[in-house]
């Protein structure tokens, strides 16, 4: 089992309907947010490229943040799901520093916060809350183990890439482009 | 012309607009564990090599800033925890793919080693204590048995006097034990920050060494500092020298790897080269925290008279700043965005 | 400086009393906060709804936790407005519910000219004090002198009132602001307006093209997603747009055209389909008339012609026009929403109805569908009486063809200025911030300060709450019943909004409100319930439903009467025009000595050092309700302004430098804007979300933050056939030092 996640760019408008999902499916607290959109333009008027990405952890198969935690609260579960178990995290920082992504954060009680994949929806065979409300449907989630999930489908007849790749973290969200 | 910008609003605190997760704490706590980690080094280094009473002020006395130094260095720690009253979850488990948890275990172990090696040494450093000095007597009651004059004290528990003969009796293998300890302690203050990746500045093999030999001249700056003797500070002004150029040539070499490598590190290099970390690093750290004290210490050595703490406290302040501005310019380079 | 009679309060001004309700311990004594549900726990539930945050209305269910507490806002599956998905707004409408900055109770102002304030008061002193003014107000100048602005769901409850009470002088921003002009002119060449959810299919067309249309960024929920459904399917998105807008970059054709100029554009395509023969032949022969009139009338519009103007190579223009043939009759010209911009509006669009005509799209597959909705009985009722006038009659001349109530009129005939016999001297505004929704806010207000008495119903303490007599804080759709949602749209179906939660504060229903006023007024005959909920189950249980199942089910679709989704294969429909034809040379036009063919004619340009303001849409807010919302702020909390790189350097300006603008009747804005430089804007406009810049301190996350683009709107040109606001011929320079000006308010 290897949860990932395909975004199609190319569909993306950069609504932010993925962070708002988020922040109230999961009680994210205001002023906080586990995903958000990154937009990048490129060229010069009127030869321009324009790209959305919904971003958010990358929940790699090589985890610098699971590495660096003194205390084990980041940890990966079944699916390669990397979590952070408040009552284990001291609020160091080292996984936040670790990370190449920023998509970490020290919530208002002191630990360490940051997306789950929705591990809580998984468990009810639903998509993550990003995935379920994005109104593009440009979000695919499954398993990459599973040759025949949504998300592997798109990710092998589809043109991709990840995020900091030189970083060197092997991420599993992956840009349709 | 290119934009890349976040479009959500996203402003975690600490993270946006640029990751400054770490304040004044960690650089503190990694000059302070340098420092300590310099001092028991050339403590349990002269006594393996048996030249206690010629360096005396190594040995017996610079190592009392050793715990003081760790435990201001574990208060700014934990102040920089953000869920401190789960600390103790780091001695829950050992995890040696984290250099925190090194970090946790080496200080756990090098704290009782150094209040140990302090201990048994201060006899002879303090034949004489003051019981009517205000807070020292305090002190002096709450450990030792009080008596008159103060000389010959002896300490008011057994099992202090038990384990003072026990180290006293063992003290090669003690002095092998912090001087291991130490040079983890002193790796350990750049491992730490090399050990993120992500972070393009730090991501370079060299911090490790950089540090422990800046937390060695820090060390030694603080001995000659200390030290009465000429034939001591003279040796530790050479032994400072010696770092310095060691130190110099990591840097030289950090840059250099930096330049030769990807974008993100040439761009971490800029921030030293024009971008907005070249007065501190270049003016405080490079010329006035290691050049500087360095020809004051061979002018010194060549017979011009300047005193033994002008250079000390250049190096111990360059340290310090060295250690502020790596930790903040770090926490700026960046592979995304 | 003159004394006006009616000063603008912020409502922050309030007596103690408001303020100590904000705090926990009030708010615990008098039991309105939600927390009394804290602790019990128990299973998720949900309950159905349709959003409210923006008119498309999707379907939704409302969740709340084990706590009975509301917790998240989902799509409904089976709404056809929706597809089971909200959009941000509507994922963060329960931000509104939460906003601890909404009107809380009902409040009064109070006090002499100049020193003003508010002081709360009951619901009962509310009403007979409201019932008191109508009476003496009605009575002096009749019933018809008291106006209505309206928008949104709980505007209808008030528009049932007024109607009751004698005035069909009701008007919303929704029709001269928005679409009106775009509604005329579909009107005219098809017999049919769009209404809305208009009838677009895109997710079967293979071509569309937008102009000025930012589907993606207005977040037009279903026809976001068909567009995204139609990019899967490869569609040709062609887009004309001065910004490299988010629909520009997934088009196949990108137009970055001069701004005002897309008139020419249009003919120019007309131009190159008729000459080159691209239409649908048989469609245009069968159903339309005027083919040969428009083919003469387009001669001179050739795409060498448009180059000159539009800057779009002539090259561009056959290309695109091709494209379009190419799919048709699968093709949408979209037809816009917002299309009020340069004061020639009803023609502009008609240049889009024509070009649709030609293509053969309406009443085809991939072009526009034939929409149908459920047929839902009114509750019984008395019937209305017949008012002496209405807002036609303020201006008779104008606007001749105004479907639906003008509020720019509503205005003339409230201003001072006004000379006419049918003078408006009291307002009700439900659910409208007209000082922002309404461009030429000056003009606005002097209205406002003419009026014997002002009522504004909102559930924010929004600008237009600061002019108003009496402020009724209405609950939130989370909290309220409302009419039963029929829309026209593929199948017939209805949606059903219900509360989630008891109304916060002192808050109220809009129903409720106008049924207690009418109790007072004597018009309890119009409103012959104890609860809403009875209405609705009426109504239903006429169509074979019932309240208890719709709040099972929240949606429900009915079959099409009769399989005509699109026009069948050789059907000659009859269309409700005057030639019963589709009109491409308008009689009717031509009857009111309009142009009865769109022309071309040329729009002011800005001064040197002048740029034109363009204004557009973000996916997270809504006009200017939103800006206060705490999940939609957390996601944008202030707008900036887009500036050419060329332009930046010219200026020196950097990103996030706060500038203020200055228009080109030396408008200045109340607070700075920060600069984005980018490359996404033409270097002879500026960009900017509207929405933002608001001036009242009570709206503690949206006050001060960004710029009114409204404030830059002074010249207003103002579209003849249709009465709609024209607002994009304004132009603004750059201010880099804060202005001598006070900040009104």
């Amino acid at each position: 089992m290897r949860y990932a996640m395909a975004i199609d760019t190319l569909k993306c408008v950069g609504c932010s309907d993925c962070v708002v999902a988020c922040q109230t499916e999961n009680n994210v607290p205001h002023g906080y947010a586990r995903d958000w959109i990154t937009e990048t333009v490129d060229g010069v008027y009127p030869s321009l490229e324009l790209e959305f990405r919904s971003e958010r952890c990358n929940h790699c198969d090589n985890t610098p943040c699971v590495r660096t935690c003194p205390t084990g609260a980041s940890h990966i579960i079944e699916g390669g799901i990397v979590k952070v178990t408040p009552g284990k995290c001291i609020g160091c920082g080292a996984c936040i520093q670790s990370c190449p992504y920023d998509a970490r954060f020290s919530s208002p009680e002191g630990w360490v916060d940051k997306c789950t994949f929705c591990d809580h929806r998984i468990a009810n065979g639903q998509d993550p809350a990003c995935v379920e409300v994005c109104p593009t449907h440009c979000m695919y989630f499954g398993d990459l183990d599973d040759k025949n999930s949504n998300v592997s489908k798109v990710i092998a007849n589809r043109k991709w890439k990840v995020l900091a790749p030189e970083a060197g973290t092997d991420p599993q969200i992956f840009y349709l482009i | 012309m290119k934009e890349e910008l976040i479009v959500s609003g996203r402003m975690n605190l600490n993270i946006d607009p640029v990751l400054h997760i770490w304040h004044w704490q960690i650089p503190l706590y990694l000059f302070l564990g340098g420092l300590a980690a310099g001092v028991l080094f050339f403590a349990s280094l002269y006594s393996i090599r048996n030249e206690e009473e010629k360096y005396s002020t190594a040995v017996k006395i610079a190592p009392i800033l050793a715990p003081i130094a760790i435990i201001i260095g574990l208060i700014a720690l934990l102040l920089d925890l953000k869920h401190k009253l789960y600390f103790w979850q780091l001695y829950t488990t050992i995890r040696l793919s984290s250099p925190m948890s090194w970090g946790a275990w080496v200080l756990m172990a090098i704290t009782p080693l150094s209040f140990v090696w302090v201990g048994i040494h201060l006899k002879e450093v303090f034949p004489k204590i003051d019981f009517s000095q205000k807070f020292f007597g305090t002190l002096y009651k709450m450990f030792t048995k009080e008596q008159e004059g103060g000389v010959n004290w002896e300490w008011k528990f057994g099992w202090l006097t038990k384990l003072e003969k026990l180290a006293i009796e063992n003290k090669k293998m003690l002095a092998w034990a912090i001087l291991l300890a130490s040079v983890i302690l002193g790796v350990y203050t750049g491992i730490l920050l090399s050990a993120f990746n992500a972070r393009p500045l730090w991501n370079t093999a060299i911090l490790g060494p950089l540090f422990l030999v800046s937390g060695l001249s820090t060390g030694a700056a603080s001995i000659m500092w200390l030290s009465k003797s000429h034939e001591e500070q003279k040796l530790f002004s050479k032994i400072d020298i010696l770092l310095i150029v060691i130190e110099l040539f990591f840097i030289i070499h950090l840059f250099m790897g930096f330049m030769a490598g990807p974008q993100v590190q040439i761009e971490s290099a800029a921030l030293f080269w024009g971008g907005e970390f070249t007065l501190y690093f270049g003016l405080f750290v490079v010329i006035l925290g290691l050049i500087m004290p360095g020809i004051f210490e061979v002018m010194e050595l060549n017979g011009y008279h300047i005193h033994v703490a002008i250079p000390a406290l250049m190096i111990l302040v360059g340290g310090l700043i060295f250690r502020f501005v790596i930790v903040e310019a770090g926490q700026i380079t960046r592979y995304l965005y | 400086m003159k004394t006006t009679r009616r000063d603008f309060i912020k409502i922050s001004s309030l007596g103690a009393g408001t303020i100590a309700l904000g705090t926990p311990a009030i708010k615990f004594l008098a039991g309105a906060d939600d927390s009394e549900n804290k602790g019990k726990s128990g299973a998720v539930t949900r309950t159905p709804n349709y959003c409210e945050v923006c008119f498309w209305n999707c379907a939704g269910w409302v969740y709340k936790n084990e706590e009975g507490k509301i917790w998240k806002i989902i799509g409904n599956e089976d709404d056809p407005h929706s597809y089971g998905r909200f959009c941000p707004r509507g994922t963060g409408g329960v931000g509104m519910y939460y906003d601890e900055d909404r009107l809380k109770t009902p409040l009064m102002r109070v006090g002499e000219p100049g020193n003003q304030t508010y002081k709360e008061i009951s619901w009962d002193e509310a009403f007979e004090h409201i019932a008191g003014k109508m009476k003496e107000i009605g009575g002096k100048y009749g019933n018809e002198s008291i106006a209505l602005f309206k928008h949104g769901s709980s505007g209808k409850h008030f528009g049932k009132l007024m109607s009751a009470f004698g005035s069909t002088n009701q008007a919303g921003p929704a029709y001269a602001q928005c679409k009106g002009p775009r509604e005329e002119a579909f009107a005219l060449t098809f017999g049919e307006p769009l209404h809305s959810p208009e009838p677009l299919d895109i997710r079967d067309t293979k071509c569309l093209v937008l102009i000025g249309s930012h589907l993606g960024e207005n977040m037009h929920n279903g026809q976001v997603q068909e567009m995204s459904e139609a990019i899967d399917k490869g569609v040709t998105v062609i887009t004309v747009d001065p910004r490299l807008s988010t629909a520009a970059s997934k088009s196949k054709f990108w137009l970055p055209i001069k701004p005002a100029t897309d008139t020419a554009l249009l003919l120019a395509w007309i131009n190159v389909i008729i000459n080159e023969e691209l239409y649908d032949k048989e469609y245009v022969d069968k159903l339309t008339i005027g083919l040969d009139k428009l083919k003469d009338h387009v001669q001179q519009y050739t795409p060498e012609w448009a180059y000159g103007i539009t800057t779009i190579e002539p090259s561009q223009i056959r290309a695109t026009a091709k494209a379009m043939a190419d799919a048709s009759p699968s093709v949408i010209v979209h037809p816009g929403r917002h299309a009020t911009w340069y004061g020639d509006d009803t023609q502009r669009i008609r240049a889009i109805a024509i070009l649709n005509a030609l293509l053969g799209s309406y009443g085809r597959r991939g072009g526009f569908y034939l929409p149908t909705k459920a047929k839902l009985p009114g509750f019984p009722s008395e019937k209305n009486p017949n008012p002496a006038w209405s807002w036609r009659d303020i201006e008779p001349e104008k606007y001749p063809f105004a479907s639906d109530g003008v509020t720019n009129l509503l205005v003339d005939g409230s201003h001072p200025d006004y000379k006419g016999k049918h003078s408006i001297k009291a307002w009700f505004v439900i659910g409208t911030n007209l000082p922002v929704s309404i461009p030429n806010t000056k003009r606005t207000v002097e209205a406002m300060d003419n009026q014997e008495f002002i009522v504004v119903i909102d559930t924010m303490p929004t600008e237009i709450t600061g002019y108003a007599d009496i402020v009724l804080p209405e609950c939130t759709y989370l909290e309220r019943y409302d009419d039963i949602r029929v829309s026209p749209h593929r199948e017939p179906n209805i949606a059903l909004r219900m509360p989630a939660a008891e109304p916060k504060y002192e808050s109220k229903p809009a129903w409720w409100m106008a049924k207690e006023l009418a109790k007072r007024l004597g018009l309890d005959a119009y409103f012959n319930f104890e609860n809403y909920s009875e209405v609705l189950d009426w109504q239903l249980k006429q169509i074979g439903s019932s309240l208890e199942e719709m709040k099972k089910i929240g949606v429900k679709k009915f079959e099409r009467e009769f399989d005509d989704l699109y026009f069948a294969p050789g059907e000659i429909p009859e269309f409700f025009t005057g030639s019963g034809k589709i009109e491409l040379y308008s009689s009717e036009l031509a009857a009111y000595g309009f142009d009865p063919m769109p022309v071309y004619k040329p729009l002011p340009e800005p001064e040197a050092g002048f740029y034109r303001l363009i204004y557009g849409r973000a996916p997270m807010h809504t006009f200017s309700r939103t800006a206060n919302n705490p999940n939609l702020t957390d996601l944008m909390k202030e707008n900036s302004v887009w500036i050419n790189p060329k332009v930046a350097k010219e200026w020196d300006l950097k990103n996030d430098q706060k500038i203020w603008l200055k228009n080109q009747d030396g408008a200045i804005s109340s607070f700075p804007i920060k600069v984005r430089v980018t490359e996404r804007i033409r270097w002879d406009s500026v960009y900017m979300v509207h929405g933002f810049g608001h001036k009242d301190k009570r709206l503690s996350r949206a006050f001060g933050h960004g710029l009114m683009d409204t404030e830059m709107i002074t010249n207003v040109l103002i579209d003849k056939e249709s009465g709609g606001t024209g607002m994009r011929s304004n132009f603004v320079t750059f201010l880099t030092e804060k202005p001598e000006k006070e900040v009104q308010s």
